[in-house]
């Protein structure tokens, strides 16, 4: 144990139900905006699971990674959300069962 | 031993208000459970001795792109609609969850801070150990990321203009 009191095992399984919960949602939603908050969600799962583990060895690489997937997250949501106001002009819903054509 | 206590409390929190974000009907709504549980993660790496990823979790999880959602969804939806929800809101059944999550969140900080000496990692990987490895050995993961971050600039701002300007041309023609 180097630096972490809390079991790195405990810290791991958290991660790994929010990633749970996040892929549920991404399966149980058709709403677009849900879609975009469970993609979030699984993100951030794996970026606790970055930092417990960088926390575990004293090693800094754990937030290094983690910053990087906020950028990921950040540019994602970004696009993500310009998507979603064309996907809302153009079928006149967030129901993404109407948007499963290539040409719209 | 607190430091363990406190991390099962916030565990409970995040996976609770994700639980709840995932199964709500309101897209607001959810995205306030989301914050809480963007909070509690937040807490989390503050007790594994990540307090910089802490921050930033707060500053651009729950700032900035909880923010982002935010605003699309008071684009989307408009007028009367949007009224007749924001008396619902109101409710007490509808903040109520958020509210009790978030103040199970404020008690543990308070505890915490109450007592600096208190359940804080002892060797923390402080924020300069994280810059010198960023600007060191991963300087081109940083200049990759940054070209990233134009790419989603340049998409979302073309994806974006399109739809103001059909919006424009289409409220110019309707005069």
């Amino acid at each position: 144990m180097d630096g972490l009191n809390i079991p790195l095992n405990h810290i791991l399984l958290v991660s790994s139900l929010l990633f749970a919960i996040g892929m549920l949602g991404l399966m149980i939603r058709r709403n677009i905006i849900f879609i975009l908050m469970s993609l979030e969600v699984m993100l951030n799962a794996a970026a606790l699971a970055f930092v417990a583990a960088g926390a575990r060895w004293g090693q800094p690489d754990g937030q290094v990674v983690f910053m990087l997937i906020l950028t990921v997250a950040a540019a994602e949501v970004a696009v993500g959300l310009g998507l979603v106001l064309q996907v809302q002009k153009r079928f006149k819903t967030l129901d993404m069962d109407h948007a499963n054509r290539m040409q719209g | 031993m607190l430091e363990i206590v406190f991390f099962y409390i916030a565990a409970t929190v995040a996976l609770i208000a994700t639980v709840m974000a995932m199964t709500r009907a309101n897209a607001i709504h959810a995205l306030i459970y989301l914050i809480v549980s963007l909070l509690a993660v937040a807490v989390i790496f503050f007790l594994i001795g990540a307090p910089f990823a802490a921050a930033l979790e707060i500053v651009i999880y729950a700032g900035a792109i909880m923010v982002l959602f935010v605003f699309v969804i008071m684009m989307l939806n408009l007028g009367e609609k949007g009224d007749k929800q924001e008396r619902q809101w109101l409710k007490p059944g509808i903040w109520a969850g958020p509210a009790v999550l978030s103040v199970i969140l404020l008690v543990e900080l308070l505890v915490v801070i109450s007592d600096v000496n208190g359940p804080v990692s002892v060797s923390a990987v402080s924020a300069k150990e994280v810059g010198l490895s960023l600007f060191g050995p991963y300087v081109l993961a940083v200049e990759i990321s940054a070209m990233l971050l134009l790419a989603g600039l340049v998409g979302s701002f073309h994806l974006g203009r399109r739809y103001l300007e059909r919006d424009h041309i289409e409220k110019g023609s309707s005069q």
